[in-house]
């Protein structure tokens, strides 16, 4: 178990952030979004700002220096991400906009190849639209049936129910690490061990998850891993899904254009190797540069303590809202991190937010694009803080104090 | 607590959410439409029964927050009794109101001038015209639930 960060630690990673240092309607900006996205270090501002500045090209292709430089720093993009998962080669990673696109990669390429009609793709009911619907087209298109593996009261996967679930039609289980409305951790090991054994993938969402918890693919034995670089403090529009070796290579190309070929005539074209054949296009350059640093950044802290840190937040939190008459948790599984969802009596969540926003306070009110959640647990909408290696006792104080107004306004 | 927040959650606003007006299907209802916005889930239905051009009734039912409750609560009573075209008229100087374009003087709107204080928050516009959006749907004849977006 790590220990959390001290105070000085953490007044100096504040300081790294500069978006944290501003006011907004008239008070100190309380940012509690970070499950949603976080805020940007200096390092990634500047790595992206100097790839723009002083080392701008295309990739893959130039043969003069600003090329090499250009591809350097995209590459190391990937390199990162390879460290990131524990990955055994860097080939496994392919850089994409995020994890929504990596969901659809696997879906699309992996999915039209290997699933037919009859056949069985199991989720679970806590995953992200991004972790539905693109299994939903693809089981529309195939003739495939799309089967959800059901969450308990607190928010938990019932995994018996998931073993239950699974048979010799089951192609694909396809589940998040992280719930991004409960905070939900998911048993990956486990889930693998039943989907392995009956001869299915194993896909896992883990955008929420890398900023929070060591990852390794190795260990944790799944075949695919997605994830997002403007959710572990780097840029948006810059991802990555990585993919054994062996499954990348057998997979057809997504999307054709150039960077993913070998070989282009009129009669026909052959591909590039693994990563390059399913990144068609020229990439989101700066955004390598700026994953490189920000997986850097959360390696110069140690992702272990930025994990205690929240962990030791969201406790508090979780205790300090108690105060709070007539507010109900949603999402209070056991080991759960970095989210505290819950609705208050007679509040929508929708004026909460405005009140809060009001007092500086930024979280969001909706449905967190889970609404399969939300009709799990009986409610339209609920108001979510979720934590970020940036927060302090100080915001769950702001918020606290906010929630006490909400319902002090609508009593 | 802003004074934008107290003019935006003053008392008859709050008072319609708590206890929305003419809230059910109407008996006889002979148009009917849905508004849903996407992005935060709010949901309403929007009945009404026109005699002569006339809405001689309206209703409405739904889950939303304290603006798009308080705002579909307060438009059944503001187009009930008035014409078709009345009520579309309507619905554009309130747009007006609630966006803060134009000049419309708060007044001649009787009872919806309470939620004037909406202009200040541009992220509630909608709230406070997904009910209105689902009437106009309605008097239409539109047979998709209208969206926000």
């Amino acid at each position: 178990m790590s220990a959390p960060l001290t105070d000085v630690e953490l007044a100096r990673i504040r300081a790294d952030f500069p978006a944290l240092d501003q006011k907004v309607h008239g008070k100190p900006l309380v940012y509690l979004d970070s499950a949603a996205s976080t805020q940007k270090p200096r390092v990634v501002i500047d790595a992206v700002s100097r790839l723009y500045a002083e080392d701008y090209a295309n990739v893959h292709r130039g043969v003069y220096q600003l090329a090499e430089r250009a591809t350097r720093a995209y590459e190391a993009g990937r390199e990162a991400v390879r460290r990131l998962l524990n990955a055994a080669d860097a080939r496994e990673v392919v850089l994409l906009r995020g994890t929504t696109e990596a969901i659809n990669l696997v879906a699309q390429s992996w999915g039209r190849a290997h699933v037919g009609p009859g056949d069985e793709i199991l989720i679970t009911a806590m995953e992200h639209h991004s972790n539905i619907v693109p299994w939903q087209l693809l089981c529309a298109e195939r003739g495939a049936k799309l089967v959800v593996a059901p969450i308990d009261d607190d928010g938990a996967l019932v995994l018996d129910e998931l073993e239950r679930r699974v048979g010799p039609r089951t192609k694909l289980v396809a589940a998040t690490h992280v719930s991004n409305a409960l905070g939900t951790v998911n048993p990956v090991r486990r889930i693998v061990e039943i989907a392995h054994a009956a001869g299915a993938r194993v896909l896992i969402d883990g955008a929420q998850a890398v900023a929070r918890l060591p990852v390794d693919v190795q260990a944790l034995g799944c075949d695919f891993y997605a994830l997002s670089g403007h959710k572990l403090y780097g840029p948006s529009g810059i991802g990555a899904l990585w993919g054994r070796a062996e499954l990348l290579e057998a997979m057809p190309p997504w999307q054709g254009g150039g960077e993913m070929i070998e070989t282009v005539t009129f009669e026909r074209s052959t591909w590039a190797r693994i990563p390059h054949k399913f990144e068609a296009g020229t990439p989101h350059i700066a955004g390598g540069a700026g994953l490189a640093a920000a997986i850097g950044y959360l390696e110069s802290i140690g992702i272990e303590r930025i994990g205690a840190h929240e962990d030791a937040l969201l406790a508090y939190a979780t205790e300090a809202v108690r105060s709070v008459p007539g507010l109900r948790l949603v999402g209070t599984a056991p080991g759960k991190v970095g989210v505290l969802g819950f609705v208050i009596d007679g509040v929508h969540p929708h004026d909460a937010g405005t009140i809060l926003d009001r007092a500086g306070v930024a979280v969001r009110a909706g449905h967190h694009c889970a609404q399969p959640v939300m009709q799990r647990f009986g409610v339209p909408a609920t108001v979510r803080a979720s934590f970020g290696v940036y927060n302090t006792r100080e915001d769950v104080d702001a918020l606290v104090r906010g929630l006490h107004g909400v319902v002090e306004l609508f009593s | 607590m802003s004074s934008e927040l107290r003019e935006l959650y003053q008392s008859v606003i709050l008072d319609h959410y708590k206890k929305p007006r003419n809230y059910g299907r109407p008996p006889g209802a002979d148009r009917a439409a849905e508004g849903v916005n996407p992005l935060c889930g709010d949901h309403v239905h929007v009945y009404a029964r026109v005699e002569d051009e006339r809405l001689a009734e309206v209703g409405f039912e739904g889950s939303g927050c304290a603006i798009s409750t308080a705002a579909a609560s307060l438009m059944t009573q503001a187009v009930k009794g008035r014409t078709t075209d009345e009520v579309r008229a309507l619905f554009d100087r309130y747009h007006e109101l609630v966006t803060g374009r134009g000049d419309v003087d708060p007044e001649s709107l009787g009872k919806l001038a309470v939620l004037a204080g909406v202009r200040e928050f541009p992220a509630r516009v909608k709230c406070a015209t997904l009910a209105w959006h689902a009437l106009r749907a309605a008097l239409e004849g539109a047979a998709e639930p209208v969206t926000t977006e």
